[in-house]
């Protein structure tokens, strides 16, 4: 039996209260896209408890590389899940928050309809939700502090907000991964920074193994335990303050100002 | 099948004090109606919410040529290669979807396209095309026992379906990603959505006639959109009206003389209209 360990770089800054076991590892990972490559030769291990932040140029294959993740497109090489046990899991549960959604924000669609349809397929939300569903939707929504929205429109919730509320989606049930599409595209400075805090400690709190889409570099810097910067193929990873200096990074962001 | 088991239905609806009760053939439409009118008003509460009207519309239109391969065919019914070709059709769109890339109304549009005109170009070989009118238009007047007794089953067993599928539908109408992320097979759960759709509507045509079959599900969810703040008020709103809207309809086409389908429709649009005036939406 092969062990993760072996495998996993060791360069990366440490997260606090880090199982160090469970692991998320993709092997030569490629995707074509009618017979031009996107994405090559892609390995990579997530940990859990570690905030892995995926940054590059717009069409370098980031939210590709998201899609192999959720089995969502068809790929060449391998994606394994262990659990901390070291068995291979084939469907682990994986926490999804979107790119920021587009919806059609007249839609009669309640957080806690959204909730009820992504927690049960046994009772239609068109005829009213369970309590007990009721009580999984205010318990995920205060893990990310909105269980005030419970009863709102989706369509009345702003940028925020509805960032908040698809992430307390992500968390319920609680999952092994927790992969996030830029998640705050769209949202002011200072959300942004109260999200990523936010992120910062669920992680912790509940040892999640995260991966996060971004170009928020600043934000990253401060948050992130490793980056990686992808075009591709894997350009170069590590830790911020490592690849935040690597030169084809500072001239893919044009960094010239960040020391 | 004869139509005793429908004698306590008829004994109770003939005891109504109005002149239409006393009509054997309104009491058996108002059994259509009754079955009819809350199911499309169900179903398209997804119409609207996942975008399909133009696809409902689509297959309505393509019952021409369902039609004509019944005459064809030498069918004695033509519900059957109808319903068929329906089928046929709902496929040939997800695959045109799936394949080609095309987005999803031009190829809905190309293949109704196509299928409107064969429809017409066969049945009006030889000028005959004034036989199918009834089509159109749709009839209520000649329903059967046996009708009634195959719309009962339908509308079960759609309801049954329907209900299984919904929340993937509702989630796949808010973000097709995220539903992937939480369900499975949510696409599967809209292709079938789509083929008991094609069923469904096809089957009410002769009754309620393709130029406006797709009036009926569509005036009811969004009449119900102007009111609901979340999903079981918009799924029962839209029952609620289409089913009120289908009993007005039928018995003012009963009085004035009119196509009952179109009648209904007219009446929904007027909740339509009302509704949109007494909107109460924040939440």
């Amino acid at each position: 039996m092969e062990l993760p360990s072996d495998t996993a770089p060791t360069h990366h800054g440490i997260a606090p209260h880090r199982c160090g076991e469970c692991c998320t590892t993709l092997r030569q990972v490629g995707v074509r896209y009618h017979g031009t490559p996107v994405l090559e030769d892609i390995n990579l291990h997530l940990h859990c408890g570690e905030l892995t932040a995926i940054i590059g140029e717009n069409g370098a294959g980031k939210t590709t590389l998201v899609r192999c993740l959720l089995g969502e497109i068809p790929h060449s090489g391998e994606v394994h899940f262990l659990d901390a046990a070291c068995r291979r899991k084939d469907s682990p549960v994986i926490g999804y928050v979107p790119q920021r959604v587009s919806f059609d924000r007249e839609a009669p669609v309640s957080v806690l309809d959204l909730f009820a349809a992504s927690l049960t397929t046994s009772r239609p939300a068109c005829l009213g939700v369970s309590l007990s569903v009721q009580g999984q939707t205010i318990e995920g929504l205060r893990r990310t502090g909105v269980s005030h929205l419970m009863n709102r429109r989706l369509g009345t919730l702003s940028g925020g907000e509805m960032q908040r509320v698809l992430l307390a989606l992500a968390l319920t049930p609680v999952p092994n991964i927790l992969v996030l599409d830029e998640p705050v595209s769209g949202v002011d400075h200072s959300g942004r920074e109260k999200f990523y805090d936010l992120l910062s400690r669920l992680r912790r709190q509940y040892d999640l193994a995260v991966l996060l889409v971004s170009h928020d570099l600043a934000s990253l810097a401060r948050f992130a335990d490793r980056l990686v910067f992808l075009d591709r193929r894997i350009i170069c990873e590590g830790p911020p303050a490592t690849v935040l200096h690597d030169p084809r990074v500072r001239e893919a962001f044009s960094l010239a100002s960040l020391t | 099948m004869n139509g005793a088991w429908l004698e306590p239905w008829h004994w109770a609806v003939s005891l109504l004090p109005f002149e239409w009760a006393q009509y054997a053939f309104m009491r058996l439409a108002l059994l259509v109606v009754i079955f009819l009118a809350p199911l499309l008003g169900g179903l398209g509460t997804v119409v609207v919410a996942n975008r399909m009207a133009f696809f409902s519309e689509a297959i309505g239109h393509a019952a021409f040529t369902g039609i004509a391969l019944g005459v064809i065919l030498g069918l004695a019914n033509p519900l059957w290669s109808m319903i068929g070709f329906a089928l046929l059709l709902t496929l040939t769109i997800a695959w045109i979807r799936k394949r080609g890339g095309l987005s999803s109304d031009t190829a809905i549009g190309l293949v109704m396209a196509v299928t409107v005109s064969l429809g017409i170009v066969i049945l009006s070989k030889g000028g005959d095309f004034a036989r199918y009118t009834n089509f159109l238009i749709g009839d209520m007047l000649g329903v059967t026992a046996a009708d009634v007794a195959g719309l009962g089953i339908l509308t079960a067993v759609t309801l049954a379906i329907f209900l299984l599928f919904f929340n993937r539908l509702l989630l796949t109408s808010v973000n097709p990603v995220l539903a992937r992320s939480r369900t499975k097979h949510p696409g599967a759960a809209e292709l079938i959505f789509a083929c008991m759709l094609a069923v469904v509507v096809t089957c009410s045509l002769p009754w309620i006639g393709i130029l406006v079959i797709n009036a009926l599900l569509i005036v009811p969810a969004a009449t119900a959109r102007n009111f609901a703040r979340n999903t079981s008020e918009f799924f029962i709103g839209s029952v609620v009206i289409a089913a009120t809207s289908g009993i007005i309809g039928l018995v003012a086409s009963f009085y004035a003389s009119t196509a009952t389908g179109a009648t209904i429709v007219l009446v929904a649009m007027m909740l339509y209209v009302i509704t949109l005036f007494i909107r109460r939406r924040e939440a």
